[in-house]
């Protein structure tokens, strides 16, 4: 089972209303997320629009607004929100004894993508 | 079927009997087509809109409308058809019989059938008598007189507009009405605005006594009489005169007035004429139980035209009361009727007044009392053993719904007993009112819309129930739909249930959709509540989202900081990427560095350090800016702090290129090296530069100081823009050289260069507290005028100074490099990546 979790570290490294990025080599950045609310979510660091990165926009409930051009993407669905459409991937993550996992075979599929 | 007056009795009562033959439920006949006996219908279809078929008289030849809202239509604010409550598509709709313009003249109670004026014979099973009041006519000699007449319907309101209008010819005519209660004001008011000279005459000393005590009555007094009206108080009728028709009225003093028209309002009497020879029990009303039953189990009734355990009410609330109660007997509920604690809230003459409970005073009784001439407010508040037994309102009734709560509630009011006539938001700790508060913290019980008796919790299971705008709520549960005067009560409870969802109908914008509030309330309510932390104001001010969005986070991030400097913890999280990382982020994710130059002058240290930096991180391109300094691109946002760091050295610091703040002070050579240059534009525009920057702002603002008219700094088209001139400084604002061009405003002019600095320090202050976030200067005087601006700027020299001050101590706390706290290591994780992933980890 451990196996196909990637351990991402302690949760204490992202602070709520924040991101951090996780670079996979020959694959595509992920940004990980904590709300205000507390909860983990981790995308490919990408919007959808015009490929900015999401880990640097403003975080409000589940949602992140892009940078660049405001767009609206829910952490929970990487989906574009109100007028926009577009989706980006959602990496499964997991919390498990205050360490962050992500699905390896998630994050590898960023790498064939 | 509908059946109007004229229509032959035998047709009617054909059609009547095969309804009846289909029709096996049992028959409801209402006695009465006014507001206490629809409403009655109306609160038993709600309950069970199958179980009785409905036949309802009426004595007037029109649908039920709301008689309190005749006033406005004498006055002419409202046409009838704006007063209608029930139109005939609910009779319709309902299957309900309405026979209008034929009274009812019989109740056989032995044979259950009633019989109408043209001869129609109604048989029931349950018959109600909603038959209301008739107006009292004092027994004065001249009293049948044509001409004079009462104020109860729409023939009285028609018969007034009649006259005002044969007045018109001489001038507009005289009337006079008895009674200076609420009626007859109402009348006086109505009658004054459609042009007739009127005289009120009141028997007591003091207009609306039962309403008002004695000082409110007088300020009701001395504002009726400014506008026009004439006031006798203790002034006995003797008789109406006239030959042939009414030509004016003597008082018991030997004083006379003329009048073409006399209008009594003295009261009124429970109408029971009907229901008294129909050996029913009487007192001064039909005595009904707490069902509403009479001393018949099959007849009920309601309204005005009923005592209830001794009382008997000549307002809405306890009717809308007694209609739940008598619904509930009839569908076989029994809440009964406890009788009502009434308050009355009226506009009268377009004056505020509000009276509630016992305030005539007493053994015990403490009275709180605030007199505020100038505003001309009253307010009296009658507390008894700790509880509010009556309250008193003049000018101002705002409070009026939260006193009446308290007195119905019986609350102990002694912990706030001391604030307790400064109103609600007072007393309740919130300083300046916050209106949302105050309304969100009525009990579910409390009367919004006193017109319809309708509660704070009917509205919001209303509005939960669908109705999401003003118009649904009106047409649903009636909150609003009649005089309009708790329209703000009812808006703040739609955006306080709705939350976003409630885009509002008033004019104001709100600052996003988490909240209902627009910028400039969010921003007075922050001081005035001494808010400090974004999630205290989302809190307070009832956001409708957990931690707000994109747009109102930053807004609010600002405001507080503006607010509160030194004090305020700035939220990074609440800041646009480029102000949390201090670089400005370009398309493809890498970031812009530009390093302030001060005044546009550099030299070989920095510039060295520049190149090295290029090179050293391989930066694409560096680029001369707009504003007099070089940007250098494509750095990544792990190597911005060292990028900072080798440009720190050199003695530089954050140019804030990313910020809403003071971006450049863009300057030409001046006198010290230009050979038109008036001044020294290069020193002012560095000492310019040295005071206001690290100043966070709404939006970005600009600086230019050129040194001579020709204006080679392009000052002109800049936020806060000077022309050095022979005789001093030209000092510009609002210009702007974006999408919209435009040309900045003339200040003033000012002689000094201490002055030019005071004056810009004090502009840009100016700006911070009181433009709305991301407004740039230009739209910001576009909408407040440039002569505001240079009121408070230029005329008031105490003002300009202590704008000033603020600035400077707001600027105490903000010159620090944001680059620095940066290097020496200060959110470092913004920089960081949190791990890497390589192939060989995930093989």
């Amino acid at each position: 089972m451990i196996g196909n979790w990637l351990d991402i570290g302690p949760v204490d490294q992202i602070t709520p209303g924040n991101a951090r990025t996780l670079p996979v080599m020959g694959g595509e950045e992920i940004a990980i997320f904590r709300t205000l609310g507390g909860e983990f979510h981790a995308l490919v660091n990408k919007c959808p629009h015009k490929h900015g990165p999401l880990s640097q926009g403003i975080v409000h409930g589940g949602v992140v607004t892009c940078p660049l051009h405001n767009w609206n993407i829910s952490l929970k669905t990487g989906e574009a929100l109100g007028e926009d459409k577009g989706c980006v991937p959602v990496i499964p993550l997991k919390v498990d004894a205050g360490r962050i996992f992500l699905l390896r075979s998630a994050v590898m599929g960023q790498m064939a993508a | 079927m509908e059946l109007q007056g004229g229509g032959g009795p035998e047709l009617d009562l054909a059609e009547d009997l095969t309804l009846a033959a289909d029709d096996r439920r049992e028959h409801l006949v209402v006695v009465g087509n006014g507001m206490a006996g629809c409403r009655a219908v109306e609160e038993l279809l709600a309950r069970d809109g199958a179980r009785y078929r409905v036949t309802i008289f009426g004595a007037e030849p029109h649908v039920n409308y709301n008689r309190i809202m005749l006033s406005p239509v004498l006055a002419g604010e409202k046409a009838f058809d704006d007063i209608i409550i029930n139109d005939r598509a609910w009779y319709a709709d309902n299957g309900i019989d309405l026979i209008v313009d034929d009274p009812v003249m019989a109740i056989d109670r032995a044979a259950k059938i009633v019989t109408s004026k043209a001869g129609r014979v109604v048989g029931y099973d349950r018959l109600l008598i909603a038959t209301g009041s008739d107006p009292f006519i004092i027994p004065v000699p001249g009293k049948d007189l044509p001409g004079v007449i009462s104020f109860r319907d729409m023939k009285d309101v028609d018969a007034m507009l009649a006259a005002a209008e044969a007045g018109k010819a001489d001038g507009g005519g005289h009337a006079v009405v008895i009674g200076g209660g609420l009626l007859g004001l109402e009348a006086a008011h109505g009658l004054t605005l459609r042009g007739m000279k009127v005289t009120v005459i009141h028997l007591m000393p003091t207009l609306m006594e039962r309403q008002l005590d004695e000082a409110a009555g007088w300020l009701l007094k001395t504002a009726l009489e400014g506008r026009g009206q004439t006031i006798l108080t203790g002034a006995d009728t003797a008789e109406i005169y006239g030959e042939g028709k009414v030509e004016g009225v003597r008082l018991k003093d030997g004083r006379d007035i003329p009048a073409s028209l006399v209008v009594m309002a003295v009261g009124i009497r429970p109408s029971v004429a009907l229901a008294r020879e129909a050996g029913l029990d009487v007192g001064r009303g039909i005595k009904v139980d707490d069902h509403m039953v009479t001393s018949d189990p099959h007849v009920l009734a309601v309204g005005e035209c009923v005592e209830h355990d001794g009382n008997v009410y000549g307002l809405v609330a306890p009717l809308w009361d007694m209609c739940r109660s008598l619904a509930d007997g009839l569908t076989d509920r029994h809440s009964g009727y406890r009788g009502s604690v009434t308050s009355t809230k009226l506009k009268v003459a377009g004056l505020d007044v509000f009276s509630a409970g016992d305030f005539s005073g007493g053994d015990g009784c403490e009275d709180i009392v605030l007199r505020d001439a100038a505003r001309g407010v009253y307010k009296r508040v009658v507390v008894k053993e700790g509880r509010i037994i009556g309250a008193v309102l003049y000018g101002d009734t705002g409070d009026g719904g939260w006193y009446f709560d308290l007195l119905k509630r019986e609350e102990d009011v002694s912990d706030i007993r001391d604030f307790l006539i400064f109103g609600q938001s007072y007393a309740s700790g919130g300083g300046q009112a916050d209106p949302k508060a105050a309304v969100a913290a009525l009990s579910d019980d409390a009367e919004i819309c006193g017109c319809n008796g309708v509660s704070k919790g009917q509205v919001v299971a209303s509005i939960q129930g669908g109705a999401c705008t003003l118009d649904a709520l009106r047409a649903g549960c009636k909150a609003s739909a009649s005089c309009g005067s708790c329209t703000g009560l009812v808006e703040t409870l739609l955006a306080i249930t709705l939350g976003d969802e409630y885009s509002g109908e008033r004019a104001t914008r709100t600052m996003c959709k988490c909240t209902s509030f627009g910028h400039d309330d969010v921003r007075r309510e922050i001081v005035a509540q001494g808010m400090k932390s974004i999630p205290e104001v989302m809190h307070r001010l009832h956001w409708s989202t957990p931690d707000g969005c994109a747009s109102c986070r930053p807004a609010l991030n600002y405001y507080l900081l503006c607010s509160w400097p030194g004090e305020y913890q700035d939220d990074q999280r609440s800041r646009f990427v480029n102000e949390r990382l201090h670089a400005n982020i370009q398309k493809d994710g890498t970031y812009s560095v530009v390093p302030r130059m001060w005044g546009g002058l550099t030299n070989p240290r920095e510039l060295r350090a520049i190149a090295d930096v290029v090179e050293k991180y391989d930066a694409p391109m560096v680029k001369v800016t707009g504003g007099q300094r070089l940007d250098i691109f494509g750095i990544k946002k792990e190597d911005l702090p060292a990028v900072w760091a080798d440009l720190n050295a050199a003695g530089m610091v954050s140019g804030h290129a990313y910020g809403k703040s003071l971006r450049t002070v863009k300057t030409c050579v001046g006198s010290e090296w230009c050979r038109f240059g008036t001044q020294d534009s290069t020193g002012l525009g560095v000492k310019a530069e040295r005071m206001s920057w690290g100043s966070w702002m709404p939006h970005k603002f600009k600086i230019a100081v050129s040194g001579c008219p020709r204006n080679c700094a392009e000052a002109t088209i800049k936020d806060f823009g000077i022309v050095c001139v022979d005789s001093g400084y030209e000092l510009h604002v609002g210009g702007n050289g974006g999408i919209h061009v435009r040309v900045t405003d003339l200040l003033c002019k000012v002689a000094t260069e201490r002055e030019a600095l005071d004056y810009c320090g004090a502009f840009i202050q100016l700006y911070r507290e009181e433009a709305r976030y991301l407004e740039r200067t230009a739209p910001w005087i576009d909408r407040v005028g440039v002569d505001y601006v240079k009121q408070r700027v230029v005329e008031d020299q105490v003002g300009r100074e202590a704008l000033l001050r603020r600035f400077l101590y707001s600027q105490s706390f903000s010159q620090d490099d944001p680059w620095a706290e940066r290097v020496a290591g200060a959110h470092a994780e913004l920089h960081q990546h949190i791990a890497e992933v390589r192939p060989m980890e995930i093989a």
